[in-house]
Parts: C-alpha cells; structure tokens; sequence
C-alpha cells in the first residue's frame, strides 16, 4: 500500500523524537524547573547548616556542588521512560520502525539538555554561592557538562530497568549512584584543582573518557533493558 | 486464502506469562483483503494474540511469518506496514491531535499537516485538531487513534478493542474504515467482543481457556 512512500531516515527521526520530548517539556515547565530549583535550595542548605567559614567553605564547595548535581539529575531519570511505557507510547515507538536504540538516544540526549545542560547554565550562580572564584568557572563548567551527560547515559541503563516497577524510582537510585561515583571523584576533583590554580587536565580527561565509555554503551544496554519490560 | 507468501501467518505459538499458558498453539493466516476477528471470554490471550503478531512480544514456541519471512529478519520493513491499536491511547495529553499524529506518523513516513488534518476530518475530530488531547473525551480520543491508523497507510492493522469508549456513529465509523482497508487490498486482525458488521471478507478466531 504504502511501498512507494519515503522511509524517514535516522537523523530526521532524531530530530523528531529530541523535538518532541523539548516540545512536552515545555509545556509542563514545572518539571524541568523542579530539578533546578532542588540544585539551588540544596546547594544553599549546606552554607546555612554548617555555619562555615568562607575558607572553610572553598573546601568543602567542589563535592557540595557535585553531590548537588548527581542527585538533582536523579530526580527527573524516573520519567525517562516511565511516563510513555505508561501511556502505550513506548510501544509504538517501539514498533515505529527506527529501532529501540534510536528512541533510547534521542530520547536520553533530550533528557541530558533538560536537565543536565540546564543545571550547567545555573551553576555559575551556584558557584558564585559557595565562593568558587570565577577562574574556576570554565573548568568546573566543562566537568559538570561531561559529568551529567555520563550520568544521563548511566540514567537510561538505570531508566530501562526499573520502568515496569511502580515506584521504580528509589531502586533506580541505588542502581545509578554507585556507578556514579567515578564522576564525582573525578568532577570534584577537577574543580578543586581548578580552584586551588592546578591544572585540571588529567581529572577532566577521565571524565572525557567516561562519558565517551557511557554513550557508546549504555544505548545497547538500555534498549535491551527496554525490550524486556515491553515483552 | 492467499497462503503465507503474502500474508501474516502466525504459527502455533506458545505464550507463558508466569506460570500461566496463556497462548497453547495458536496458529492463524490472514492474507490480503482479509480480517481476522479474534473472540473469546476475558484472561484468553487475545491481547497476548496481538502484542505476539507485532513482534513485542517473542513466544516462547513458534512463530510470526509476514511475507513468508520471520518478522525478526524483517523488522523494519514489517515495522513499516504495521498500524497497532493498543489498549492505551498513546497520546500525550500536553500536545495537540495534530502534534501527536505529527510525531508519530513522522517516524515512519513524511507526512504533510493537510494530510493529516484530511485524516482527523474523516474520523470527525477536526474541530479537536489544535487543542490539548487532555480536554478530549475518551471516544475522541479513539477517533484521533483511528486517524493515526489510517495515516499511517499501513498494509497490516492489529486493533485491540477498536470500538472501545466510541458512540453508535463512531462504531459504524471504524467497521467502515475497516472494510475499506481490508478491501483495498490490506489485512486486519481485530480482538473485538461484539459482532463486527463488517462489509468485508471476515473469520473468526475463537480463543478458549
């Protein structure tokens, strides 16, 4: 019936798919607003109760911000995949012909602008904050933006799993955490170095090196995560 | 009948779901120009039937053939020629019909906004077209499903439950959409618990406990 119609290529069902997911999200602003208003209100509970010196306070900001960071983008993993397996879109996208592993890309590079590009763009406020001089913001900018995008790959393993649990979101938790504990080594690390003046290079090189780890393996792992939830 | 060559033919399949034998050695053929009414009391394994013959659910004995070929070795191309109609909707409230159909359709072929607003028009939910699905009422929201169906202009129709939530006009709507499609050369499989009053070559499939 339909033989003579053009077959829609990768790259335009990408663009679709990431359109789609910016489109939803925008229309429910509250849910990409949420994760950011969390980043900020945590990272300003740490000055508040721990009463710190502000030299105190430079050591102790690069972790305080990471921790931040890694759980702020936790909260929104949760509804990566779980929001259309529930209402049936994950099965037809399943079935749209473009191969599960498309839609877990598209659909985790749409997550990672939502959330983890975001909480780049509102760092610096944070930063500011916890007195982290602005000599440091490049590089601290760099290793969060390396950081979430790994932990947004690690997400979607982590996404896949639990999306046929009911409250799969404390699981999912205890799933990607501890696989996110070489980011916040190394992420802390590099903005610490780059506080202290020291060159960052070596910390942001195996952040590099994870999240090209990550993205080239945590799409297979997740669509085969996927596809045992859909059976 | 037009033999496998040419059609869907799903062989003797197995299903578990637990400890539960859900599908004992279903087999059924549906060639071209053809629908498939699949019946039978709740907890038989129609859904089961339907989510087998689209490929996401692998039995755990025998097989799906389309074209004589294992829809595995086929996917994309079977994908291509497939419309399924699940229980859910999957429509997102926060988008317009229009979006949604926008979205979706888009995955599989280039498809142009008049075209598809000519598909809302011929279920009658074109007055919808640009507001959110959320305000939509259930049946609305099955006409919207139906014009994704036929924009999809696929060759193979799996609907589970089509008639669900649609008013008397609506119901006569889908048998009609339904004996043009498998009239004009495609095939159907239908799970439906009333009669189908389909103008339109039709078995039935019978699934018992």
């Amino acid at each position: 019936m339909s033989e003579e119609a053009a077959s829609v290529g990768v790259g335009r069902a990408m663009l679709l798919l990431v359109g789609r997911e910016l489109c939803l999200s925008f229309r429910r602003p509250e849910q990409l607003l949420q994760p950011l208003v969390f980043f900020l209100i945590v990272t300003t509970l740490f000055p508040l109760g721990l009463n710190l010196q502000p030299s105190l306070l430079k050591d102790i900001s690069p972790g305080v911000l990471w921790v931040a960071a890694l759980l702020s983008s936790l909260l929104s993993l949760d509804a990566l995949f779980k929001i259309d397996a529930d209402d049936g879109t994950l099965e037809q996208l399943a079935l749209s012909g473009q191969g599960l592993t498309v839609i877990v890309i598209a659909k985790t590079a749409a997550h990672w602008l939502l959330s983890g590009a975001a909480l780049v763009l509102v760092s610096p406020l944070v930063a500011t904050a916890l007195a982290i001089p602005v000599s440091a913001f490049p590089t601290m900018l760099l290793s969060l933006a390396l950081g979430t995008l790994t932990l947004s790959w690690l997400g979607s393993i982590g996404a896949g799993l639990t999306v046929g649990l009911r409250r799969g979101n404390v699981l999912l938790s205890l799933i990607v955490l501890p696989l996110a504990m070489p980011l916040l080594i190394f992420g802390a690390a590099a903005t610490d170095r780059a506080i202290s003046g020291i060159s960052a290079a070596g910390a942001l090189y195996l952040l590099a090196a994870l999240c090209v780890f990550t993205s080239t393996l945590a799409p297979f792992a997740a669509t085969v995560a996927l596809r045992i939830a859909l059976d | 009948m037009n033999g496998t060559a040419e059609g869907l033919c799903v062989e003797n399949v197995h299903v578990w779901r637990g400890d539960r034998h859900v599908l004992k050695g279903v087999s059924v053929e549906v060639g071209p120009r053809e629908l498939v009414h699949v019946l039978g009391p709740n907890g038989t394994g129609k859904t089961t039937l339907l989510r087998v013959a689209t490929g996401l659910l692998r039995p755990e004995h025998g097989r799906v053939l389309w074209r004589g070929r294992a829809i595995s070795s086929v996917r994309s191309d079977y994908q291509s020629a497939l419309a399924y109609v699940s229980h859910e909707p999957a429509l997102k409230a926060d988008l317009t019909p229009l979006e949604n159909l926008r979205f979706m359709v888009g995955l599989k072929r280039r498809v142009s906004t008049s075209e598809l607003k000519a598909h809302l028009d011929r279920t009658g939910v074109l007055a919808c077209a640009d507001l959110p699905v959320r305000v939509l009422s259930a049946g609305q929201r099955r006409r919207v499903v139906m014009a994704r169906v036929l924009a999809l202009g696929a060759a193979i129709w799996l609907l589970d439950e089509p008639f669900t939530n649609l008013d008397a006009a609506g119901t006569e709507l889908v048998a009609t959409l339904l004996a043009e499609h498998v009239n004009s050369g495609g095939l159907a499989l239908v799970v439906a618990h009333q009669n189908l009053q389909v103008s339109a070559t039709t078995r039935r499939l019978e699934l018992a406990t």
